[in-house]
């Protein structure tokens, strides 16, 4: 078993979100990067419980990204992966990065590739469905559990109020969230190990993005909160039947 | 230059978040001064003339009982069979669930330039640039799309559904037949007798200020009076007071209903991440320092269990039960 995770690395949290250079870029000064948790918590780690289940598994992880998102591959590795690949590219364009990522896929004949469900800064949801479409492979989105039984995963998805069931046969692209697995942290041994794991760094290959930033806005300020006295919560009820009208 | 739209089905019904981006592919015929026509899949039990009051003329319907489930790979087929049989320069989806499938594998499969996740109709002065969130909702991005064929996945609840007189003519196709889907559906799952939270429009959520799970009583009373959906804080989801297809935030659902009433949260960054693209913000906390303040539109400094009741009452008696 081959299991390919993809892994992008994302500004903390509770980063501040500001805009630099005529607010064409995101301002990265103090700025902490973690690795996207959807691919930490949910696919990285639920891959890691398929290796702890049956050792021949192998996994691969890749990130599309510049020589600063090495510390959180190297986390990544800690945690428990088998060897990286760091597309060195920092384009932010969808379709280009699922297309690297389909490439480096191609080479390794996966049985099994795992995204996150979106990266919080881009919030595209996007990158695991292209890379499944370039790959030709069946994709199950917004996973929620995901068993394996010989060649034939049971995966759970979230549907429109509650979950649907569906079977499929491997190779498979998954898109993980919540409930997939439970978030780990690394330990000493893992920090230790992932020095000397390998990170092979390879050239993107020739392909065009089809997008472009043109500008990031901030929302407008609120206007503030008015309060209404807790003696009066009726009023309240009023203000959101009468003055906001959504009740 | 023909502006195709995907219509999404469960159960044979089509989707609130379908009828949004229905209106909203319309209303973008209308600005490129073209025409709009929509896509159906598997079979329905709606009537699709219907859909004509969102402002389409026609819709294209594959009646095939083989792709009443979603597999994104078969239904991108069959969609770009769609674009190639109506020569539409622009498709447009709901960003809900089956969308968030669908719409990347198309993009892929046509080398079409994609936005994710649009808040509103592209500005075509110049070029075609569409806006859309990032930052889980802290921010906006415009993006260029640079390719002949282009692809909008909308945001849901971020365009009105409007409703005229118009009829839709429906047109039977049989894309994408012979293609069997590769995933078996075999169980769904529905948490019965509520407002689905992703679709819901308003929405009554508290946190860990309630104490324990026996206090969601006036919760779940509430949100039964204003028909709300019930939504929780990751701390009370991974205290197993509420289910976890409550927990929004961060790392939870994402949603954006027109109201949001949050009872005893404290309004966490993560929390927020969730929750702060809803139109009307709503906060009851005893604590007047709670984050959660600083985001919202109405708020009650006060207990959550003086409070609540209270407003039940009121919104009782206001419905006239
Ligand atoms: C990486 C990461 C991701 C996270 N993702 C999420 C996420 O997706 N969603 C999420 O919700 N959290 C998330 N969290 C957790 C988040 O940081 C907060 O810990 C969590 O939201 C707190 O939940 P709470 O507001 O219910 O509880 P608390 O923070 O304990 O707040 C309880 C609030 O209730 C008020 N209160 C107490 N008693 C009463 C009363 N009688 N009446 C009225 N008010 C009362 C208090 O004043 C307080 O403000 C994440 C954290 C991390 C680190
Ligand atoms: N630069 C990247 N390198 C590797 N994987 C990525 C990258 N960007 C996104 N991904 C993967 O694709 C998923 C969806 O990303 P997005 O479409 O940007 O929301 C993420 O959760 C990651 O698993």
């Amino acid at each position: 078993m081959k299991i390919l995770v993809c892994i992008s690395k994302t500004p903390d949290t509770t980063a501040k979100i500001a805009f630099t250079d005529n607010n064409t870029k995101f301002a990265q000064d103090g700025v902490q990067w973690i690795i996207n948790p959807y691919d930490e918590w949910y696919a990285l780690v639920r891959a890691i419980e398929l290796k702890e289940k049956d050792a021949g598994t192998i996994i691969h992880l890749v990130t599309a990204g510049a020589a600063d998102a090495e510390p959180i591959i190297r986390k990544a590795l800690a945690l428990g992966g088998d060897e990286a690949i760091r597309i060195n590219t920092d384009s932010h364009d969808s379709y280009y990065i699922a297309a690297q990522i389909a490439e480096v896929a191609k080479q390794g004949g996966y049985d099994l590739v795992f995204t996150g469900k979106e990266t919080i800064d881009y919030n595209g949801s996007s990158i695991g469905g292209m890379v499944a479409e370039l790959l030709n492979l069946p994709y199950v989105s917004l996973a929620t559990k995901f068993e394996l039984n010989g060649t034939t995963a049971t995966i759970t998805r979230e549907i429109e109020g509650g979950e649907e069931v569906c079977e499929v046969s491997l190779p498979v692209a998954v898109s993980c969230q919540k409930g997939m697995a439970e978030a780990r942290i690394p330990n000493m041994r893992g920090i230790m190990a992932a020095r000397t794991k390998p990170l092979k760094v390879v050239e993107p290959a020739a392909i065009d993005a089809l997008t472009s930033i043109v500008s990031f806005e901030l929302p407008p300020a609120k206007a503030g909160v008015k309060l209404v006295s807790p003696d009066t919560p009726e009023e309240l009820v009023r203000l959101l039947h009468e003055e906001a009208k959504i009740i | 230059m023909s502006v195709l739209i995907f219509i999404d089905q469960a159960e044979g019904h089509i989707k609130k978040s379908s009828l949004e981006a229905l209106t909203y592919g319309a209303e973008l015929a209308v600005q490129l001064g073209t025409n709009a026509e929509g896509i159906v899949l598997g079979e329905v039990k709606d009537d699709l003339t219907a859909l004509g009051k969102q402002g389409v003329k026609k819709i294209q319907h594959v009646n095939n009982s083989a792709l009443n489930h979603l597999d994104a790979q078969v239904y991108t087929k069959a969609i770009a069979e769609a674009v190639a049989a109506t020569g539409a320069k622009v498709v447009v989806f709901s960003h809900n669930l089956s969308g968030k499938a669908i719409a990347p594998r198309l993009s892929a499969k046509l080398k079409a330039a994609m936005v994710a996740g649009a808040v509103g109709l592209p500005n075509t002065s110049g070029g075609f640039v569409v806006k859309k969130n990032v930052f889980s909702g802290k921010a906006f991005a415009n993006i260029s799309l640079n390719t002949d064929i282009k692809i909008i996945s909308l945001n849901p609840n971020s365009f009105h559904i409007t409703n005229g007189d118009g009829v839709a003519e429906v047109v039977s196709q049989n894309f994408a037949t012979g293609v069997s889907p590769k995933i078996k559906v075999t169980a769904v799952n529905k948490v019965t007798g509520e407002v689905p939270l992703s679709e819901a429009e308003l929405v009554v959520s508290a946190g860990r200020g309630l104490k324990g799970p026996e206090n969601w009583g006036m919760i779940e009373e509430m949100a039964h009076l204003l028909h709300a959906a019930t939504a929780c804080s990751r701390a009370v989801a991974d205290a197993g007071w509420r289910p976890h297809h409550e927990h929004v935030g961060q790392t939870g659902l994402a949603i954006a209903p027109n109201l949001y009433i949050a009872i005893g949260i404290s309004g966490a960054i993560q929390h927020l991440a969730g929750v702060n693209r809803s139109k009307v913000i709503v906060v009851i906390n005893k604590d007047p320092e709670a984050p959660f303040f600083k985001a919202a539109d109405y708020g009650i400094v006060g207990d959550a269990f003086d409070v609540v009741p209270k407003m039940n009452a009121a919104i009782k008696k206001m419905k006239g039960l």
